[in-house]
This record gives structure tokens, sequence and C-alpha cells, in this order.
């Protein structure tokens, strides 16, 4: 099987509270807070979107993965807010790693699972010998409707991972992948339309945990694991609540998903979140230690995948820009009127 | 090669001038020019017309042939040059050139530039174009932004301050408001500027010339000829003319213009003068920190030394030299094409002793300094009466 | 239409990447990219050279009057950085938050140019983040 040469986050430097949303909306904050389990949100600068982040946090992996970027046979960026809705944020990616001419790529799009849909694609293309490495990116500037609950975890940020074959290379190799897909419309967006709608509760049940959970267990099944026989586990965290509510149903412990439960420092990076947690996860697992990963995209499916972290992991830890340190330095608050103007809403006529 | 001399000149008011189009400035100083140089529009032989960028600001380029009819020279050969902020200078600069060769004798070189019909964030655009499109204005780096830059270097390298800079405005206004022509005739006070609006930090508002509608002729014949036309005629004793790199990024250094330096150099040598002889000065002040630059580079004042001196009043009216007496860019205005010719005609009239309320005593030997872009061209010429 | 196709295609190496050339003469890095090399002319050859964008801030200003394309935009900081490798290069400087200026180091990072038309496309280029 494949397995993962390096990665690389990025998350942009502006904040906002959910104080500051909670005033314009009349709203209670501390209850939010709570029943959310998060802090404060990432909000992009005006002149980033989901491909400049994409671009970020590519270059950030190729300089862990320590490789050249020629080698890259594939790249797939998977985002819910792509700049274009025809003309590939894939291109513009890999024209900004040098890759050169001969490059696989596309966008994908699966909500907030289609970085993790990327990895499985580039999975197959590295297993099989078709090419050296391939890179998936889950970056996204996600579209929160003012006054709307998703407002205050709407998000921006992107992971990006480069999957190789070199086993004495690797940081980590992927033991197994499965997916639990289906029909389910729980969140959507129509072409043209800012921002998406979603059927309330009816995206958790239905939505969030039919599928997480039943991949997991798929998982489970076909490789034999069982949740203590693995040292970490990252789901998919819409806010800090969902993935802490699955763990538990699952079997997981708290102790297990913590150091992949970014979402209540930065909000929901939507195609980045279950990759940020996973990179989160993999800047402190040691040689030996296994992860699980839970990811969950609307409209709906989730992709599981059994890791287990490598010796190589060592030697290029130093190339690493930790995620502690990326969604802590030089992090700067915004209030509403600001972050109005950064995600565009506003604009001098 | 023969001496050339300025016969005529002839200026419009500078300013917003509503109620003038293009053709109409050109009209305004063109009959003025020929009548003071006593010709009739059928003894002109060649036209040059100074204009940098006609096309973005009106529509119209093919500006020359437009000119010259216009000013009833027909058929005569017309040519528009263009350097930018340099066009005019650079028009005198080929028209000296054609009288000197002996290929034509009644010269007429035009400058005008019709700035208002758009708006002023489209004309930043238009005047961007004096930069490098692709690396300066395609990310924003607007005019202003660049001597910004050349003014920040200079402050952190010689100790020049905002104050100093804002001096240079300060006197040039002092001039203007006695010349009938300029734009502005109001006098402003350090302070003034010093809280006039940031346009890219350290340059303020008050830092900048202004947009202007204006246009200047100069009449050029052969010295050996001119007094025929007029008895006062000036004669050019220098000209010269340097380029150098395109994008500020690419200078050897940033706090000079080597054009200007090479130019002056040149100037000098043709003209058997220095520095030191020169009475009367036009320099290129489209923003303060240019006009400093532009006495170091010209070899009035050691580098870094000229803030101080000019806030001193060493170049006010009647000082060591007068710097500027028609109000320079800043007080007089700035349209593009016309400043240099513009420049040619203040000093015409200052040797002639025509230069009314403003006038530098016992002015003999003047010089002006016409510079395109943040410094991609500069054109240097000397005159003296010659008589 | 605010920003043509080829003009912005032709110089994406470049724009993405700080893609200059250096003489393989004399040494000289160059970016954006010469035709010939300033000291050597003709007689040598200029090889492609991707600049790492380490550099320091030579020069800074703040612009608060853009032109029309970049109404939206303004204010926004530029500089004149001096790359550790040579060329000195026109750029933005990010505001993250540390103070600019002369001497400050800066490193590379991928931004939108502006904000541009609706219907316009994009304008992806090299801007200078502080470190």
């Amino acid at each position: 099987m494949a397995g993962i040469a390096g990665y690389g986050v990025y998350v942009p430097i502006y904040r906002i509270k959910v104080e500051e949303i909670a005033k314009v909306w009349n709203e209670d904050a501390d209850s939010i807070k709570n029943s959310l389990n998060i802090k404060e949100k990432s909000v992009p600068d005006k002149d980033e979107d989901t491909a400049t982040i994409a671009v970020e946090a590519a270059r950030r992996a190729v300089r862990h993965a320590g490789i050249d970027a020629h080698e890259i046979g594939a790249v797939y960026v998977g985002s819910e807010s792509h700049p274009y809705a025809v003309k590939p944020t894939a291109t513009i990616v890999k024209e900004a790693l040098c890759t050169g001419t001969r490059v696989m790529a596309a966008d994908l799009e699966f909500a907030c699972k289609a970085g993790t849909a990327g990895m499985q694609m580039v999975m197959g293309l590295v297993d099989s010998g078709m090419i050296k490495y391939g890179m998936t990116i889950g970056s996204d500037t996600a579209q929160g409707r003012p006054g709307d609950a998703l407002e205050y975890t709407a998000s921006a940020g992107g992971a990006a991972f480069l999957l190789g074959k070199d086993k004495k290379d690797n940081i980590a190799e992927i033991l197994k992948t499965v997916s639990f897909t289906s029909d389910t419309p729980d969140f959507w967006r129509k072409e043209g339309v800012s921002f998406p709608s979603h059927g309330g509760r009816f995206t958790g049940e239905p939505g969030y945990f039919n599928h997480t959970i039943s991949a997991t267990k798929l998982l489970l099944e076909e490789t034999g694991m069982k949740p203590a026989d693995f040292d970490y586990a990252v789901f998919h965290q819409p806010n800090g609540r969902f993935p802490m509510t699955a763990a538990k149903q699952l079997g997981f412990a708290e102790e297990q998903i913590k150091n992949g439960l970014i979402t209540p420092l930065i909000g929901n990076t939507y195609s980045g979140a279950s990759l940020i947690g996973l990179a989160a996860t993999l800047d402190v697992a040691k040689p030996g230690q296994k992860i699980l990963v839970t990811s969950f995209g609307s409209g709906a499916g989730s992709d599981s995948f059994a890791m287990e972290v490598s010796e190589g992991i060592e030697a290029k830890r130093k190339n690493i820009v930790p995620v502690m340190d990326v969604i802590s330095k030089n992090k700067r608050y915004i209030d509403y009127s600001i972050y109005l103007k950064h995600k565009r809403f506003i604009k001098k006529e | 090669m023969r001496d050339v001399a300025i016969i005529g000149a002839g200026l419009t008011k500078f300013g917003e001038r509503w109620n003038k189009g293009m053709r109409d400035l050109m009209e305004e100083a063109g009959l003025a020019a020929l009548e003071d140089a006593n010709i009739s529009s059928r003894d002109v032989e060649m036209l040059f017309g100074g204009t940098m960028a006609p096309g973005s600001f009106n529509e119209q380029e093919h500006t020359a042939p437009m000119i010259a009819d216009q000013l009833g020279f027909h058929n005569i050969p017309a040519v528009r040059i263009e350097n930018a902020c340099a066009s005019g200078g650079s028009a005198l600069r080929q028209g000296y050139i054609t009288v000197a060769s002996g290929i034509h004798d009644i010269v007429v070189v035009g400058g005008v530039e019709k700035m208002t019909d758009i708006t002023s964030s489209e004309a930043t655009t238009a005047l961007g174009g004096a930069g490098d499109q692709e690396w300066e204005l395609a990310q924003g780096i607007t005019f202003p932004g660049l001597y910004a830059l050349m003014a920040r270097r200079h402050m952190y390298e010689y100790g020049t301050t905002e104050e100093q800079l804002a001096s240079v405005a300060v006197k040039n206004h002092e001039n203007a408001s006695k010349n009938e022509f300029a734009q502005f005739k109001n006098r402003i006070t350090i302070e003034d500027v010093m809280r006039s609006k940031r346009i890219a930090d350290p340059i303020k508002l008050l830092d900048c010339s202004p947009i202007s509608d204006g246009a200047a002729v100069i009449v050029l014949a052969p010295l050996e000829k001119a007094r025929k036309y007029n008895d006062a005629p000036i004669k050019i004793v220098a000209s010269a003319q340097a380029s150098d790199t395109l994008r500020l990024a690419d200078r050897e250094k940033v706090t000079e213009l080597k054009a200007t330096q090479l130019a002056a150099q040149n100037a000098y040598r043709q003209a058997k003068v220095s520095a030191s002889d020169i009475d009367i000065l036009e320099v290129h002040d489209c923003f303060t920190i240019a006009e400093v630059l532009a006495m170091e580079d010209l070899g009035f004042y050691q580098k870094g030394k000229a803030a101080k001196a000019i806030a001193d009043g060493e170049t006010a009216l009647n000082g060591k030299v007068s710097v500027n007496t028609s109000g320079g860019l800043k007080g007089c205005g700035h349209p593009v094409g016309a400043t240099g010719v513009k420049q040619a005609v203040e000093i015409t009239w200052q040797l002639r002793g025509d230069a009314k309320t403003r006038q530098v005593d016992g002015a003999e030997i003047g010089m002006t300094h016409n510079v395109g872009g943040s410094g991609a061209t500069a054109v240097v010429h000397i005159f003296e009466r010659g008589d | 239409m605010d920003v043509a196709p080829a003009s912005l295609w032709r110089k994406i190496n470049a724009r993405y990447n700080l893609v200059g050339n250096v003489c393989e003469n004399c040494n000289t890095g160059y970016f954006p990219p010469r035709v010939v090399c300033k000291n050597c002319g003709r007689k040598s050859k200029l090889v492609e050279k991707k600049f790492c964008g380490n550099g320091e801030i030579f020069s800074f200003t703040k612009i608060t009057a853009p032109p029309e394309a970049f109404k939206d935009d303004a204010p926004y900081m530029i500089g004149l950085i001096k790359l550790d490798e040579g060329p000195m290069v026109e750029g933005h400087i990010i505001d993250n938050g540390t103070e600019v200026k002369i001497g400050g180091r800066v490193k590379l990072a991928f931004r939108r140019m502006q904000t541009e038309a609706r219907e316009d496309l994009i304008h992806y280029q090299y801007k200078f983040e502080p470190v």
C-alpha cells in the first residue's frame, strides 16, 4: 500500500471569536461556545482563497517530504470553495510547485471529504506503480451564511499530503482504506448560489453520524482491529462536539482524539478539517503507533483509513511546520465588520 | 552643426481647464508663441509634439498632425515624441537637433496634456504607464509609490526629513503665487503639507504635483537667422539626454537618478559651464523628493545635503540658485507632455528679463531638467542670452 | 476585461515561482528574467534560476491612493526587496502584524494580486511575508 511521504498545513492568521459573531445576532455566546465546543474560527485575508491556501500547504508538504517536485505524478485538490467553477485549482497549485507538465490533475468536490477522496485516488495511482508520488489537498474558504448556525464554524484552511511507495522514506504507511457512501442530502449548494443550505438537525444522525460510524465500523471489521488497537483517532470535526460523540459511540477514548481535534481553535476548515487533524496527530505520533482517520462529507460519505507511523518520521520531523505553530503564530483578531470586508461581502462600489 | 535659438515662446494657464480640450490648449499656446516669434504659420517647417498619454486621457493618438493642422502648419512633417513626463523635454531636444543639423530652419516644439477628462483613479492608472506596467503597475505600484520608495530610502540613508521635503512644496507655491500661468496661487506652509492626505507613505497629497491641463510652445530657429524674428533670442548652449532602467528595482542606486547625472555631465561639457555658473534652474519636481534628488544629481549639492539646503532657503527666488521660479511642477502644475517645454518657456522669459515679480536678478545662464517615469529618461538643457 | 489571459499566462513561472535567470559568465542574478546580461551582453548566456524569495526590506511604502484596478485593495504595502540571492524585486508586503522596516526579513508567499471584477481571471502572484 502507499504511504505518506510528507504533509503541510496552512491556516490564515485572522481569527474571529464566537463572541463577535454572537454580538451581531444577539445570541448567547457562552451557550454556543459550549454546545459547539469552539472558541474562534479562522478568516482568510482579502487576498487569500482556496488556491493560495492550497499552494502554501502543498509547498510545505514538498519541503517536508524532501523530494523534487518533478517526481509528483498527480495533484488533486478537494474543496467546496474552488475559486473557479470551471478552471481547476489543481493546475494553479501544480504550477506553483514547479512539477513540470507531465502530471495528472483534477479538482474534487465532496463537501468536507474531498481531500480524503483525493487521498484514496492517489493511493491507487501510487500503489499500482503508475506514479511515484501523488499529492492530495483539502482546502477551503468556507461560505458561512450570515445569521446561520454554521457561521460560527465555517472557516478557512488547508492541508496537503504527499503519498509515495518508498517504505524507508515514508513517515507513515496506510494499511487500509474503505468508504461508506449514500445519497443523503444533508447539506448542499447549487451552482451560482452563494451560501449552502442544510437540513438542520438532519445533518446529524442521518448525515455525519451514520456515515462516520458506519465507515469506521467497516474498517474495523475488514482489518480485524479494535478501537483500543489505535493510539490516535481523527474524525471529521464540523464542530468540537460531533467527533467526541462519534468517538464515544464507537468506543474510542477522548485521550485518543484530543491531538487531532483542531476545530475548537480554528473552526471547521471543511475539506481541510480531517487532514489538518491527521497532520496535527502526525506532528506528535511516534514510530509504530497506529492512527485511525474517518472523514465525512455531506451528500454523503465517509472515508476511513488505518495508518501506522513509520521509523522514517523522525528523520524528517525537522522539516515540518507543526500545526500548533501554524495556528498560533501571528494570530490576529478581527471584528465582524473587518470579517465582512475580508470575505468580500462588502466592498467599495 | 549650427547654433540654435529660441525665437518665440507661448504658454496657456495650467490647471483644470474644463472648457478647453487638447486642440484648444494647443491653439492658445501656439498662437501666443507664433506671435512672440513674429512668424506666420507658413514659416514653420517641422513640428515636434510632446504628449505622454493622449490615448489614455483622451482616446486620441496621432496628435502631431492634429496640432500641425490646428495651427495652420499645412503638410509639414509632424512627429509626436513620447517619453512619459519627459515628453516635452525630449521633443525640445529633437527640435534642437533638427535645427542644429541644418535640415530645417524654423521648427516648432509643442507640449500638451489634457488630463481632466477622466477620473483621478483612471489618471493614476494612465500615469502608472510611465513605470513598468508588467512588474510595477500590474502590482498596483503607482507612480507616487515609486517615488515614495526612493524617498523612504533617501530618508534612511541621509536623514532627510518629511519637513525638509515639504519645504520644496512651500517654496514652489511661493514662486507660483507670482506666476499668472500657474495652477496654484495659494501659499502653503510646512504644516499644510504635513497634514495633507497620505498618498504613498511618506508622500502626501501636497508633496505631489497635481493633475493639470495645459500646453506650452517654443519656436526654434538657427541663431544666425534669429535676429530677423526676435531681438532677444535665447541660445540653447547644451542639449543632453540619457536613459536608465525602466523598473526602479533595476537601478544601481535607488536614491539617485543616473540618467540625470549623465545628462547633466554631458550638458555641462557642451556648454562649458558647471553647476556654480547656473543662475536659474527649472527642475522636475513631480514629487518633492524629486527636486531634492535633482539638486544632488545635477551637481548643485553633495549626496544627502540638498534637502537641508532647500529647507534653509538656498534655492528660493534670488537665493544661491533660483530653482523652479515658475512654481515647478508642484506650483505651476504638471500637464505631463507640456512640462518640459514650459520649463524652456520660463527660462526664456527669465533670460529676457520678462519674468515680472518673479524675475531672477541678473539671470544669464539657465538650465532645465525634465524626467520621465521614475528616472528612465532625463533631459537637460542649458540656455544663455543669444546676443 | 481587466486582465487579459495571455499577458498573465506568459509570466506565470516568474509570477508564481520567482523564476528569473542568472548569467553563466558573471553570475549576476536577474528577476524578472532579462534578455541579455547587463555586464556581459550577448557574449554570455542567461540560464533559468528559481529564487527562493528570502530577502531583506530595502525600502517600503503604504499606498493609500490606488489605481482603478486596485481600488478595493487599498491600503497595501509595497516593498523593494533585496533577495539574498542578489536581485532587487518590487512586491507586496503582507500585513501579518510584524512592523515593516528597512532591514526587516521576508519570505515568499503566494496570494491573489487584487480583487478583480466578477467575470475576470484571477491574478495570482508572489508576495512577501515578514518573518
